[in-house]
């Protein structure tokens, strides 16, 4: 019995580099969300306007696409894959989907969403299976579909061209439709954030998510375990390709004129966002949420710069720096976790 | 059957908790814990009882190399039995047979009366044996809980993991063990130990009855080996069988019931501790016939051509100096992981050191700058000539002359013509046996690679060559051809460090050897006094029973 009390009692001492460590990731995420808050802060005082509800309404409308692109990208990342095709998927899925309205008379904007979601599910599908059954790594892979997929739009596109008139006015509501004229949170944010809630819950509390996280922390360790680790690698490309289609969707709903240009180099954009949303690009750790955040960041960066009139030619330029941020962020914690709970393995030693 | 396999599951569990009280009782700060008759094996160990686990005739084949043959063994519930051998006697071949990585070529196995293949290790981990490794393969990104039951996590309403018992269960399956862990920290910068109990508990939640750990201490600290100490004996305690792999022999006598002994792939020895020494673990290990030695016909011993001062890596070695003069071979022994290669790559500039210094010549070397090292006359042939001594895609005249590139450029461009003719001299030298000198040099043969290792660096003439492994994986014939050339670059007054695991080598061509262990320089022996008794006796820690 006394045993137990002893057990019992040094394990709350022992809690504490879980403390550390727990503190750590949750500043990782809260630091995200510490730089939006103090950059629009700072773009509001130069110039108010960034922060009227008609320009924040821009932001977050423009930024919904992203982070749903990022959460699924997220899902393939942490398996220590990457997708590189997402933006082709997007396209491919932007112009067909968009296009029926003009090819079917009346069809029910559910059903063009769901040709949507079937055309990215099916683009998932090839990635993943070429990635999972022939083992070729995802970087190759998905770069090889990057081209075939936007080939094929190409191919289908022609001079093609789908302009706001043969759209509904319905669909083309969609990105901006929200409670009344002055609220600048559109319904489909909220949706959304939902989703990204739900998913970032589903990667916690399920065996399946967990796999995920253990197929990019220690793939050889993942073998042993007995995790089917082409099983879930093909379901993560299945989903971040199915969640690239309805984006493509909305991508049409949202810009309303689609060419065969449509999410053209976009990849690396959403690559930027799920890495300076924390997810490490090696797998293992990060949180969808972290990455839809990363994506609302990296949107209302470019919104500001538009709106302090300095050239979008800077863009680039100041997402490349974020990423370096934090990676370097991103590196300098986890080194210095691990050295925080060395010096605690230490301490109990002596 | 009976006994053994009734006692599954959950009354394993039982049988777990009752022996905690023991294990985590006050610590125990003697050499050992007292390694008491064991409760459920004692009559098993007797032989009435059938063993838990049983080899029988197991061999296993690597190509040419026979890395198991004809080994049986018994494992029996409630037993710790060590498992000892030289470098290459087999025992990790073993470990990896029982685990499931290599599929025996020949025997058969019993796990508790019944036959079982164990072609993969998922097949090992449903016949009950766990393999605790030197380096356990976690998941550094997740916690210790998640680490134990990835794939198999409780789970509550819906099919969600249930991280409240989980975490719950992970407390219940180490607390018996009298270690404390954290199961909801993540399992990146654990300890080496605890990672270990980290796998232990794994084990124990899969209801492993065989668990075997294959050189478990030479990570750890005195304190962490205690403690390992404690939980296997806990283990033990509760009816598990444990097989316990070690170099350091006073640990097989402090926690081992029965001990095998393995040389050259076979089983030489199985027998209850008790009335044994290590003077006859040694003897059963070294066991072979005594080596001729190579003739040296003058061995002058010139200057000293390196000195090597105080050097310390912390962690990896501590204060080694020594010497090796013009004309001399010096061997460096001791087991794998004893921290020689280590001290050879700091000599040679590739890693870096903490303290001391090295000098070639009488000049002191820049740390960390193999270039430095080069210019002074040094080469390193290293251990692994596959991975660090040749760029196997090259061709072999490229290889030979890669490292005097800078000598055979003529504004800035080397010619294929010139790289030849340079590569031809040596390649005769040595007899090289090749195709053509474009060609790849992975075509070559093991030994024919090892020459052109030895080409490479020969050629730009050094003063000291550092070689680690010479005849590693090469066949006999080579072998010697090897030896008699180290002896004859020494007679022309190179001075040889040579870095070998394999005994009759070092006795065959050294003048002195260097034993190192754990880091340290701990004997040293002239060309006359060493014997491989003497030399597996510093290694492993037994010196001053043996040696005087």
């Amino acid at each position: 019995m006394s045993a137990v009390m002893g057990a019992v009692g040094e394990l709350n001492e022992d809690t504490s580099p879980r403390r550390i460590a727990d503190l750590i990731f949750r500043v990782r995420e809260l630091g995200i969300v510490a730089v939006l808050v103090v950059f629009v802060a700072v773009t509001a005082l130069i110039q108010p306007r960034f922060v009227d509800s008609q320009n924040i309404k821009f932001i977050f409308t423009d930024a919904v696409i992203f982070a749903l692109l990022a959460m699924g990208e997220t899902m393939v990342v942490l398996t220590r894959q990457v997708d590189l095709s997402v933006g082709s998927v997007l396209g491919l899925s932007a112009y067909l989907s968009s296009n029926l309205f003009s090819q079917v008379h009346g069809i029910p904007i559910v059903a063009v969403f769901l040709v949507g979601l079937v055309i990215g599910l099916a683009c998932g599908a090839v990635n993943g299976a070429i990635t999972a059954i022939a083992r070729v790594p995802g970087l190759v892979v998905t770069l090889a579909t990057l081209y075939i997929f936007r080939a094929i739009d190409v191919l289908v596109v022609g001079g093609g061209l789908v302009i706001a008139s043969t759209l509904p006015s319905g669909f083309l509501g969609i990105p901006t439709a929200s409670w009344s004229e002055l609220s600048s949170v559109p319904y489909l944010t909220v949706v959304v954030a939902i989703l990204v809630g739900v998913v970032a819950y589903c990667l916690r509390s399920f065996r399946a998510g967990r796999e995920l996280y253990a197929i990019g922390s220690n793939p050889d360790a993942a073998t042993l375990a007995g995790i089917p680790k082409g099983k879930r690698i093909f379901t993560a490309y299945l989903l971040c390709g199915g969640i690239a289609g309805l984006a493509g969707v909305l991508w049409a709903a949202n810009y309303q004129t689609i060419d065969s240009t449509a999410g053209l180099n976009y990849e690396l954009t959403v690559i930027a966002a799920v890495v300076v949303g924390g997810v490490n690009i090696f797998g293992g750790s990060g949180t969808v949420v972290g990455a839809a955040f990363g994506a609302l960041l990296l949107t209302t960066i470019n919104q500001a710069l538009y709106v302090l009139g300095i050239s979008s030619f800077w863009d680039p330029a100041i997402d490349g720096l974020l990423i370096v941020v934090a990676i370097s962020l991103d590196h300098g914690i986890s080194v210095r976790l691990t050295n925080a709970l060395r010096k605690r393995n230490l301490q109990h030693e002596t | 059957m009976g006994r053994v396999n009734a006692s599954g599951g959950a009354a394993f569990h039982e049988r777990l908790k009752a022996s905690s009280d023991v294990a985590s009782g006050p610590v125990d700060d003697g050499a050992r814990p007292p390694s008491r008759p064991a409760p459920e094996g004692a009559s098993a160990m007797g032989g009435t009882a059938e063993p838990l686990l049983v080899m029988e005739h197991v061999s296993k084949a690597f190509g040419a190399v026979r890395a198991l043959v004809d080994v049986s063994l018994e494992l029996y519930a409630g037993e710790t039995h060590g498992l000892v051998g030289e470098n290459g006697a087999g025992k990790s071949t073993l470990v990896k047979v029982l685990a499931g990585v290599h599929p025996p070529d020949a025997g058969a196995l019993r796990i508790g009366g019944r036959e079982v293949f164990i072609s993969s290790p998922a097949a090992a981990r449903d016949a009950g044996i766990a393999v605790i490794y030197q380096e356990p393969t976690l998941f550094p990104d997740l916690t210790v809980a998640e680490n134990i039951f990835m794939s198999r996590q409780p789970l509550r309403s819906g099919r969600r993991i249930d991280s409240r018992v989980m975490n719950r269960r992970v407390l219940e399956l180490v607390e018996p063990l009298g270690v404390r862990l954290d199961p909801q920290r993540i399992a990146r910068g654990l300890s080496i130990a605890d990672q270990q109990i980290v796998e232990i508990a794994k084990a124990l939640s899969l209801d492993a009855r065989v668990i075997i750990m294959d050189e478990p201490t030479a990570a750890l600290s005195a304190y962490e080996v205690q403690r390992l100490f404690r939980v296997v004996e806990t283990l033990r305690a509760s009816g598990a069988a444990v097989l316990f792999i070690s170099h350091r022999l006073e640990e097989v006598f402090g926690v081992c019931q029965r001990v095998t002994v393995m040389r050259d792939g076979q089983r030489v020895l199985s027998s209850l501790l008790q009335g044994l020494t290590s003077d006859d673990l040694v003897r059963a290990m070294v066991g072979r016939d005594v080596v001729e030695r190579e003739q040296r016909v003058g061995a002058q011993r010139g200057d000293v051509v390196l000195e090597v001062d105080r050097l310390t890596r912390e962690g990896v070695f501590v204060d080694v100096s020594f010497q090796v003069r013009s004309g001399e071979i010096v061997a460096l022994a001791g087991l794998v992981g004893a921290g020689r290669s280590e001290v050879a790559r700091a000599v040679f500039g590739i890693d870096r050191y903490d303290a001391g210094e090295v000098r070639v010549g009488g000049k002191k070397l820049k740390r960390g700058a193999p270039v430095a090292a080069m210019e002074a006359g040094v080469g390193l042939v290293p251990e692994d000539r596959r991975l660090q001594g040749l760029i196997m895609e090259l061709s072999i005249g490229g290889n030979i002359a890669l490292p005097s590139l800078a000598r055979l450029q003529r504004f800035g461009l080397v010619r294929r013509s010139a790289e030849h003719r340079y590569a031809e001299e040596w390649a005769t030298r040595l007899s090289l046996r090749y195709g053509r000198f474009s060609n790849r040099v992975s075509t070559l043969s093991g030994g024919n690679q090892q020459k052109c290792v030895l080409a490479k660096w020969l050629s730009r003439r050094p003063r000291l060559l550092i070689i680690d492994e010479p005849t590693r994986g090469i066949d006999v014939a080579t072998k010697s051809e090897v030896h008699r050339l180290l002896v004859e670059l020494a007679e022309q007054g190179v001075a040889v460090l040579m870095i070998s695991s394999e005994l009759p080598e070092v006795l065959r061509v050294a003048d002195r050897v260097l034993v190192m262990r754990e880091g340290r320089l701990v004997a040293e022996f002239s060309h006359d006094d060493a014997s491989e008794e003497a030399i597996v006796a510093a290694a492993t820690g037994q010196a001053d029973k043996v040696a005087s």
